[in-house]
């Protein structure tokens, strides 16, 4: 049943190695040897300055040790301020960019969207993935002034980006015969989104939310250092005041609530596969 | 009832998948479309409610001219074709009443059936039909949670809520056993029977297709190679549609199994 110029014969007796995934020798040796050279070459250029590094040691250790004794009563109304303030940002943003997320990836989605459609709601995608949180926090701050307002604009820009994006690809790679199925019923196209996509996209959806809020949350830390409102700017106060034991506190709620999130959304998860 | 006209379909790859097809169906039958993979089975009939779009020719129901209808017309025609599919294709997350008025889609307005408000006789229809094909205990069970005969039985009444005129049914037996396979190709002869169904039934199984149905029309590269009664399904025929092997095997199956049902 074999090609008239392959030979059995030659091959028997030999052993068989997978071949190779760049077929030539030479090619292959020489980006294996480009890759490693600039590695060395890379590291080598990485500057140390190891005195600084032994002064900041100690700094270092002040910071960690705060941890020891983190301090949540002297400043313990900024920090409660600054925490609703953050947990308001990440709710509204959350609710605001998830709501403007879903039209948009499913315009998004090639096999639901025709092509202008499609390109429009791929270009805003890629708009909002390709501004970094801070860069966008700087400008709306310069626009909008201080506070949580800039704060809650650029998280649910920044969650259009991520939610349609991940969105879209999965009704991308929905069941099409579902769909299809629904189709042939006469259904209207909202009736063919609510019945033949919904269903199938939704675990995704959900898990895809809740991490999300998840991640606005710890956004919502950062975004104060530059002026945007919430608990990153009793933060950022804290270190300008050296009061590692205040910032302590306040990192420390941090992760209690990114880790309580973590452990909500691990629940909710697994309800709804 | 149902007419095809010189029906075609290239892709846009080059291939021929329909060449100039006709074939006339009259109320009531039944017709098993044979051939191999390949052949144009499934494109011929997602060209008749334009799931994919003919290239040419014409396809007629009740005089209706389906190929150049608009959207919306499409789509008022398409609640008369209930179309039944290989892997059953219902929708997995949705219970089994959900499925079963997904049929009804066409007929209900988006926010009722956003809302999951189904008119009364549209409920009890579902329900009178789940009874029949023996699922009615199951109407809140999640459809993934059925078996493969459950699920394709669900498509059945899926398809027929609709009230349709003619099934569309794509490989119903394709994922299901031998057993299952007999059961729901008898449960959806005997449903046309009832109501006065044509359907066309796409079949891999010749021996499947000669116990059930009245008329097999036999397609090769996109064109009709056979059309008439299953008896005259012989092994020259069966050559001319799939090519040659060894058809005696086949046939005589067919009449060891219908003895073996008489017993």
């Amino acid at each position: 049943m074999s090609v008239d110029n392959f030979n059995v014969q030659t091959k028997l007796g030999q052993p068989w190695k997978r071949p190779p995934f760049i077929q030539t020798k030479l090619l292959r040796w020489t980006i294996i040897f480009g890759i490693i050279a600039y590695l060395i070459a890379a590291y080598l250029s990485v500057d140390v300055n190891w005195s600084r590094v032994y002064e900041g040691l100690e700094r270092g250790k002040k910071f960690v040790l705060a941890f020891t004794n983190p301090d949540f009563t002297s400043r313990s109304s900024d920090i409660w301020s600054g925490m609703i303030e953050s947990i308001i940002m990440t709710v509204t943003s959350s609710v605001v960019g998830i709501g403007i997320s879903i039209p948009i990836a499913l315009g998004a989605a090639r096999n639901v969207a025709p092509l202008p459609i499609y390109l429009i709601c791929r270009g805003i995608i890629a708009i909002s993935r390709a501004l970094q949180e801070i860069i966008v926090a700087i400008l709306l701050v310069a626009i909008f002034g201080f506070g949580p307002l800039a704060g809650f604009l650029t998280l649910s820009f920044a969650t259009i980006g991520f939610l349609s994006k991940l969105l879209a690809e999965d009704i991308e790679s929905m069941d099409k015969v579902q769909a299809e199925a629904i189709k042939a019923s006469g259904a209207k196209w909202t009736q063919w989104i609510n019945y033949g996509v919904q269903p199938q996209v939704m675990p995704r959806l959900i898990g895809l939310s809740i991490y999300r809020v998840d991640i606005n949350f710890r956004e919502s830390a950062i975004l104060g250092l530059v002026g945007a409102g919430g608990i990153g700017a009793t933060l950022n106060t804290a270190f300008d005041r050296y009061e590692y034991d205040t910032a302590a506190a306040i990192l420390l709620l941090i992760i209690l609530i990114v880790m309580a999130l973590e452990y909500i959304s691990g629940i909710i998860r697994a309800r709804v596969q | 009832m149902l007419k095809l006209d010189k029906l075609v379909k290239t892709y846009k790859t080059g291939d021929q998948a329909l060449k100039a097809v006709d074939i006339e169906i009259p109320k009531g039958q039944v017709l098993a479309l044979i051939g191999p993979s390949g052949a144009g089975k499934s494109t011929l009939i997602r060209c008749i409610n334009r799931l994919v779009e003919p290239t040419s020719g014409h396809v007629y129901l009740n005089d209706v001219e389906l190929t150049c209808l608009s959207t919306s017309a499409l789509r008022r025609e398409r609640r008369r074709m209930g179309m039944i599919f290989q892997e059953y294709a219902l929708i997995e997350r949705l219970t089994v009443m959900e499925n079963v008025l997904s049929g009804r889609l066409g007929y209900v307005g988006f926010w009722r059936s956003f809302l999951r408000k189904f008119p009364q006789s549209d409920v009890d229809e579902a329900y009178r039909l789940l009874d029949r094909v023996g699922l009615a205990e199951m109407a809140d069970k999640r459809a993934d949670e059925l078996s493969g005969g459950q699920r394709q039985r669900v498509g059945i009444c899926r398809a027929l809520i609709q009230n349709p005129a003619l099934l569309l049914v794509d490989e119903p037996t394709a994922s299901l056993d031998p057993k299952t396979s007999r059961q729901i190709m008898r449960l959806i002869c005997e449903l046309c029977q009832e109501r006065n169904l044509a359907a066309i039934i796409n079949i891999h199984d010749v021996a499947l297709a000669q116990m059930f149905v009245q008329r097999v029309v036999g397609l090769r590269f996109g064109a009709v190679q056979f059309d008439g009664p299953p008896e005259n399904l012989t092994p020259e025929v069966l050559t001319m549609i799939y090519g040659e092997e060894d058809w005696e095997a086949t046939i005589e199956k067919i009449e060891d199994e219908d003895e073996a049902d008489l017993l």
